[in-house]
């Protein structure tokens, strides 16, 4: 849980930000997310985010200069300079309209899947940390071993160790030129103004690495059966028109999606079974399906990732 | 005749054209030689299913999934999906 100074001085500081952009404010305030990892408070149409404790004040500059420069892509921040609050830094945004969680078939797969094959085909700036994406991944794992005993562990950590040394963030990735998100997810996309095209936010994880990692999420979601067949054609049939390098033009998209489609269902199930051990309760449906796929890929070995024209 | 078990009466049912004896104690049921075949017969005619209607025409061909994917995931069963498109589900896609 977050100290109360923190999310005061937030809180605050989201009202400064937004009364100092308009006159005639309407006071409107929420906060949006508080995790251990990321706070976000609203006020009106000002967003103030502060950043995990562990961030890298050069690293989240880098970042955010890469988001002033995509605001075709990315929502560009207010201000590309963080304050530091409490120990933490800061950035302020503008408030865009998320996709409800509520209505998955509302999900914007065409516009998330055409702003990654742009973000993968733009030239990656240089001194860009590596994107984080495999570290989220091993974080997720070490949590669920400091977790304590849950019969689903042990298939989850199985899944995990099939992975090559780079996917458990063990090893540099193999191909560090292309620019990536590292946490894609359906909270990541927001409209601004509401009716007006999709961008990506949080640049916390975005730098070079394998772009393969972008559309493991749902790529995992629709090997766990998760996710229509329909749905994730259309996802990758618009990464494709849109150009993205991260899979073939055509064929099996599958030898370039194996290895971080595993990964992220051995996070996602990581975290699903820690939480599940961290509230004494039992793994829900859709929890025991990405389980479930932990234990079938134990038993079968990766595909190699072969190389493609990209 | 009498119940071999429990010796109340028994009474005999038509059931789909098979006689069958059922005790009016026990409600135990006595069949003849051939009559379980009969109505196993008749079940299996009953619970045979309609000739399947034709494949909704898709848009795309079924697109490949790994090894180790869900059994039905991937493979164009439609239907499967129905149960799993829950709140949890909505907001598993919504988390990192």
């Amino acid at each position: 849980m977050t100290p109360a100074p923190l999310l005061r001085a937030l809180a605050a500081r989201a009202r400064a930000a937004a009364h100092a952009r308009s006159s005639a404010c309407p006071c409107g305030a929420a906060t949006l997310a508080d995790r251990p990892d990321g706070i976000v408070v609203r006020h009106a149409d000002t967003v103030a985010k502060a950043h995990p404790p562990d961030s890298d004040p050069a690293e989240l500059a880098g970042r955010l200069t890469l988001a002033t420069r995509l605001p075709g892509i990315l929502l560009p921040p207010l201000d590309p300079t963080p304050l530091a609050l409490h120990g933490r830094l800061v950035t302020f945004w503008p408030y865009g309209a998320p996709v409800d969680p509520d209505d998955p078939d509302a999900a914007p797969w065409e516009a998330a899947a055409t702003l990654l094959a742009r973000l993968h085909r733009t030239p990656a700036p240089r001194g860009l940390p590596p994107m984080r994406g495999p570290a989220k991944a091993a974080r997720a794992v070490a949590r669920l071993r400091e977790a304590g005993p849950h019969p689903a562990a042990a298939s989850v950590l199985r899944a995990w160790a099939t992975l090559p040394p780079w996917a458990r963030a063990e090893a540099p990735m193999p191909h560090t030129s292309t620019l990536c998100h590292g946490d894609l997810h359906l909270g990541q996309l927001v409209r601004r103004p509401a009716d007006g095209p999709w961008l990506l936010i949080d640049v916390d994880d975005l730098g070079t690495g394998v772009p393969a990692w972008d559309l493991a999420r749902p790529a995992a979601w629709y090997a766990c059966g998760l996710l229509p067949p329909e749905e994730w054609n259309r996802f990758l049939a618009a990464y494709r028109e849109a150009g993205g390098p991260a899979v073939p033009v055509e064929g099996d998209p599958w030898p370039a999606l194996d290895v971080t489609a595993r990964a992220l269902t051995a996070q996602t199930a990581a975290r699903a079974v820690a939480k599940a051990v961290a509230a004494g309760r039992p793994l829900d449906e859709v929890e025991q399906s990405v389980v479930d796929a932990c234990d079938r890929m134990a038993t079968v070995p990766p595909q190699l990732a072969q190389e493609h024209t990209k | 005749m009498q119940c071999p078990k429990c010796r109340a009466p028994m009474h005999t049912y038509n059931r789909n054209g098979v006689q069958i004896e059922q005790c009016s104690g026990c409600r135990g049921i006595f069949l003849d030689y051939g009559e379980l075949e009969s109505l196993t017969r008749l079940e299996a005619q009953w619970s045979q299913p309609a000739p399947p209607p034709p494949a909704a025409p898709q848009a795309y061909p079924a697109p490949p999934a790994p090894a180790w994917g869900a059994p039905h995931g991937g493979h164009g069963h439609h239907g499967h999906h129905g149960h799993h498109r829950s709140k949890s589900f909505g907001h598993m896609l919504f988390s990192s």
